[in-house]
Parts: C-alpha cells; structure tokens; sequence
C-alpha cells in the first residue's frame, strides 16, 4: 500500500485539534472523580458551552469572551447537579443523565437564532521562530490557543493532584469523605469546586466544537463527544497523562481512519471506527484483571453520597 | 431532548386521542420521527418543511407531531409504537434504517399507515417513497467536472446503502463526461449527523487536494469548512448558501411538502393505498438551489439544459454504454437502467477507484 499520500504533519496536526474538545472535557471530569464524585452530565454541559460560547462571541465579535463565556455557562450548569447531588443529596447518576438531557434541550432552545450565522474567525497563535521549525514546527507551533490551553491544563492538573496539599485534599475527599469530614476538610465545599471546573472545562471542549473546529452551530452537535470524554476518564485510570494519550489516540484513529479514506486506501472503514471502543474496553478488562490493585484504580468513594452526620 | 420531546409527544398524542373521540369529525393525526434535530439544516430539517406544509395546507383537519433525533433501531420502534397507540392515522419514517423498525410496527398496526422514505420494504399498509436525488447529483456532477481546477472532487458518504452509491455513481458519470481527468476521492463517515465528524471528513479531503466536496450527510458542518478553506462545496438536502456563501455552488433541495400534502389527503378522503413512489425533477421532489455566480454562463446553460432533457424525460442519467467498476458490462450503448437495479445499486461503475465497504 502507498501511505505516501497522507502527509504525516498534516495528519498530526490536525489530530491534535480533533482531540481537544474530548481532552477538554475529559480532564475536567478527571478533577470531579478524583473528587469522588461522578457527573454523567458532560455532554450536556459541553452543548451548553458549545451553544453559549457561540452566542457570546458572535454578540460581541469576540471569539475569547466567547470561550470565557462557554466555560463561566459549563460551571453555571454544573452547579445544578452540585446543588441537586451535593445539597439535596439527590442519586449522582440519575442527576447527571437529567443534566444532558436539560443541557441538549437548553442549548437547541437558546441556539435557535443562531442556526446559520457565521462565528468570529479565532486567531491561530503562530508561535515565532518555533513554528518555522521543520516538521515539528507545524506539528506543534501553529495552533490555535486552545490547543495550548488543554495541554497546560492537563500538565496543571497533574501538578495539582500530584504535588499541592490542596490536590492531596481533593484526593483524600475522593477516596474516602468520611475520614476527610473527620480531619475537617470541607467535603461539600470541596466537591462544589470540583464540579464547577469540570463543568467549566466541558463547556470549553464545547466551545471548541463550535468555534473553532466545526465552526458553526447545528443543535445535537456535541453528538456523543461527552460520552467519549467520560469512557476515556476510566480508559485513563484516573491519571491526567494518560487522559492525553488517550484523547489523542481517539482523535488520531478518527482523523487517520478519514485521511486513510480520502487518500483512497483499502482499509476497513468498520474496524478502524471501532478500534477505540475495543481499545478502552481492552484496558478496563486488563486493569480490573490486575490483583490486589483494587477496583480499577477508581477514587474509593466515587459516585456515594455524603451526608455529614454532624 | 428526546426523551423528553418524546414523552410530551406521547401525552400529546394521548390526550388529543381523548379528546378526538368525543368529536364527531376526527382530525386525522400525522406521526413524523426523524433521524437527526428539525434543526440540522439538512435532511431532517427539509422533512420537517413537507411537515410544515401539511399543516398550512390543511388547518384544522389534521394534527403532526414529530419526534427528533431518533436513532435507527430499537428506539424507532418505540416512537412508532407509542405514536400508533397515540393515534396516529399515518406515521412518516424518515430514514432507511428505520426500515424493519416499521415493518415490526406495521403488523401491529394494521389500520395505521405507515410511510417510509428512501427504503424498500413494503406491506398492506406500508408506502415507500423517495426521490430521485441521482438526477439533481447529475447536475451537480456536471458543474463539479466543470469547475474543479485539481481534478479531485471530494464526496462524504454516509453509510454504503443503494441511495447512497448510487448518487455517487451519478455525480461521478457526469463529472467524468465533462472532464475525463476528473478522480473522485470518497470517505465514509458512517454517521448521517456528526458535525464534527463531517468536518473532520471534509478537513481530510482538502488535505488531499480536492477543491470541490460533495457530500451525503446531513448537517452543514462540511459547507462550513468549504468556506473556510475557500474551496467550492454542494449542499445536500436544503440550501446550505448562509454557511457557505461563496462556497456553495448549488445545492440539491429535497421538496417533501407536495408528497405530504398528497399523502395525509389520501387518508382524509380513504383513498390511501400502499405504492412505491419515486418522484424526480419534473414532479419537483428534488430541486436545485440558485446557481452560484461563480458558475460560469456556459456551464449554467448546460447544466439547466441536462435538467430539462431530464424533466423532459430524453435523457436518463444511468444511459449506456456503462461498465461496473471491476470492468464487466452493465448497460449497453442506448440503454437505459432499470428501476429494480437502481433500487438496489451496490456497485460502484467503472473508473471509481476504492472499494464500498461492505
């Protein structure tokens, strides 16, 4: 077979766009699990950040008062399933599936007079001198700004969780609330934080969607891409770095498996589109299959409901 | 959302079911279930116009109710379901993979009549309809020939059904008689909505070193990219020109509203029959948006004039001499498809390099 005619700069370049808005979204939910608490309801507050990211940036002309705004209506959203899981108590799976629901109904009502309206362009940051750099110039020097953002969000995420006492805290809630409740640490308070930025963060992943990779708005547009960021959080096993990798090898099959196409190669279309589900369910099968490591590496209390009994 | 339009739908449907019967005229009840959002500008969003129609046109005789974004499968059997427990006289299923999903439904049912687009199945009170949107890729096929200046021509496929190669097969013979260098590159995405996904798709074809895309997916996101990477684009299904005013060329429009209007009356006054219809350019099923200025004069002269011979029924866009792609006889010179084949294209003609998956 002739693989000459997929440029391999290209082809990475634009996996790397492909995967942003899953990476996005992914590593946000990453923070609300180790928190120990689960939120199903990324999708629809990556429609919602898509929807409202949109809106503000063609109001305003404004592609980053736009993703600020997609981030700041994503946290706004969470923050009803943190009221609803984390005040009332309310069950953590069944809360978060209502909020795709209200999130995908939402974001088609706000977006129905901006079906068909052209966003601002968002300005690729070239960096100097880098990006004239052959071959990894292209490949890592001349993307938009998000690119970068999702990247020093994951390398911050890590830091936090690994080496600040305030990760450490976030991470004693997420293994086990009561022993933190005990120590004094504010459990509720701490989750709400949580849920806020991952929401924030699936509402960026959102925005990217509409702004910068589509860009356009077309209701249900996320189409699944929250459920993807979900999966790859447990693919990931819980640790920042390899929610990368596995954003980027989603992205890349995708983008590889298209170009493969366009380029006029015999491969199996199905295979190639369903490689990634097999993958992740490959590794859940071999994490789980590993003695003595416990459940999956999961946050120990992911998904349970704290009540302060004091 | 579609949990929750469903659910309205249904105490919809129920109550109107109530309150109908206390009336001693019934309105006649209309079901439409669609594949994607009313919002896609694009397929379902055209299905939902022929929805719209029925209602102007009949006022207070009949009631629609629709159900968005139902996915081809188990799900579309219980929208279908709930609708004819509703009510529902006629149910219009808008997507072929609803196809067995009716045909469950429809022997349940069996005063309901059922309507399903662009498949083959049919059944005492099951209709098949569809429009010949090979006629409007002729067209299209022939300005892509004309216009692209790499000689490449980009083309999102859905998923390989007949409707689907066989517009490609079209788009291709006649690009290809206009220009014979012309080489058309094909993906598909195996998806009829993902925005992102078809963007991805449409990325990867400029990549490539296409200039004009055509595509048989439903949302406007490959328009969008056209745009932005200035290169020429058709719409499918609705006129795409607001997200790509100079990109789009053309765009094959799917006109649903006539057949609708008929169909819903036929149930008014009892003459509905199950028929296999499949109407073209001349009963105006597939229209063509605004040619582009960028078309040139001469090229819009002869794509009108290749509408018309067709409209006119003089010339046929599957005409021999044609060979299938690995090079066996199809057509001989002169002849002239027949239904029954088109129906059921599974095969690329000659010239088309790449396999359909299967």
């Amino acid at each position: 077979m002739d693989y000459s005619a997929i440029d391999p700069v290209l082809l990475l370049a634009t996996l790397m766009i492909s995967a942003t808005p899953i990476l996005l979204a992914a590593i946000g939910e990453l923070v609300v699990e180790k928190a120990g608490v689960l939120n199903l309801g990324v999708e629809g507050m990556m429609i919602t950040g898509a929807i409202c990211g949109f809106a503000i940036a063609v109001e305003s002309g404004n592609p980053f008062l736009g993703l600020i705004a997609a981030a700041l209506a994503g946290a706004a959203l969470s923050l009803i399933f943190a009221f609803l899981t984390q005040v009332l108590l309310s069950n953590q799976v069944a809360t978060g599936l209502a909020l795709t629901l209200f999130g995908l109904g939402l974001s088609s009502l706000i977006g129905k007079p901006y079906a068909g309206v052209k966003p601002p362009a968002s300005p690729h940051l070239d960096i100097p001198l880098l990006s004239d750099i052959p071959v990894l110039g292209p490949i890592f020097f001349r993307h938009d700004l998000m690119v970068y953002v999702s990247l020093t969000l994951v390398a911050a995420v890590w830091f936090f969780l690994k080496y600040t006492r305030a990760g450490l805290i976030l991470r004693a809630v997420g293994e086990n609330h009561d022993a933190a409740h005990a120590l004094g640490y504010k459990v509720v308070r701490i989750r709400f934080l949580a849920i806020m930025f991952g929401g924030a963060c699936a509402g960026l992943g959102g925005a990217y969607l509409s702004l910068i990779r589509v860009p356009q708005w077309t209701e249900g547009m996320t189409a699944g891409a929250g459920w993807i960021a979900l999966a790859l959080v447990v693919f990931a096993s819980w640790r920042p770095w390899r929610v990368l990798l596995g954003a980027y090898l989603f992205g890349g099959i995708t983008v590889l498996q298209l170009n493969l196409q366009a380029a006029g190669l015999a491969i199996p279309v199905e295979y190639l589109s369903m490689s990634p589900y097999i993958v992740t369910i490959l590794v859940l099968v071999y994490i789980s299959a590993r003695k003595g490591r416990g459940n999956l590496d999961a946050p120990a209390s992911l998904g349970r409901t704290f009540h302060a009994a004091h | 959302m579609k949990r929750r339009t469903f659910l309205a739908t249904a105490a919809l449907a129920l109550g109107i079911a109530g309150a109908g019967a206390a009336l001693a005229e019934e309105k006649v009840k209309a079901g439409y279930i669609y594949v994607g959002p009313v919002g896609d500008f694009g397929w379902s969003y055209q299905h939902d116009q022929g929805r719209q129609a029925v209602e102007a046109e009949y006022g207070d005789k009949v009631e629609t109710t629709f159900v968005e974004s139902v996915p081809e499968g188990a799900d579309a059997e219980r929208v279908m379901t709930q609708m004819a427990l509703g009510g529902a006289d006629i149910i219009f299923a808008t997507s072929f993979g609803y196809m067995d999903a009716v045909q469950k439904v429809a022997k349940k049912f069996p005063n309901v009549k059922f309507e399903h687009a662009t498949g083959y199945k049919r059944a005492d009170n099951v209709a098949t309809y569809s429009a010949r949107f090979y006629e409007g890729r002729a067209v299209i096929g022939t300005i892509a020939g004309r216009m692209t200046k790499t000689n490449k021509i980009g083309y999102i496929a859905s998923f390989p059904i007949p409707e689907v190669i066989r517009g490609i097969n079209s788009a291709y013979i006649h690009a290809k008689k206009v220009n014979p260098d012309v080489e058309f590159k094909i993906v598909w995405v195996y998806t009829w909505f993902d925005p992102a996904k078809e963007a991805d798709a449409a990325t990867a074809l400029i990549e490539q070193g296409v200039d004009v895309i055509m595509q048989h997916t439903d949302s406007p996101a490959a328009m969008t990219i056209a745009e932005k990477k200035g290169i020429m684009a058709f719409g499918q299904a609705s006129d795409m020109s607001k997200f790509g005013p100079n990109a789009q060329l053309t765009a094959i429009i799917d006109n649903w509203g006539p057949y609708y209007i008929e169909r819903v009356g036929a149930v008014m006054d009892g003459t509905w029959e199950s028929k296999d219809t499949w109407n073209g350019f001349r009963e105006g099923m597939v229209k063509l948006a605004p040619y582009s200025s960028r078309i040139p004069p001469e090229v819009q002269a002869e794509a009108d004039a290749l509408k018309q011979a067709i409209i006119d029924g003089k010339y046929h866009p599957f005409t021999g001499p044609l060979n299938k792609q690995d090079g066996t006889p199809w057509l001989k010179e002169g002849e002239v498809a027949d239904d029954g084949t088109l129906a059921g294209m599974n095969f690329y003609v000659e010239g088309i390099e790449g396999e359909i998956p299967q």
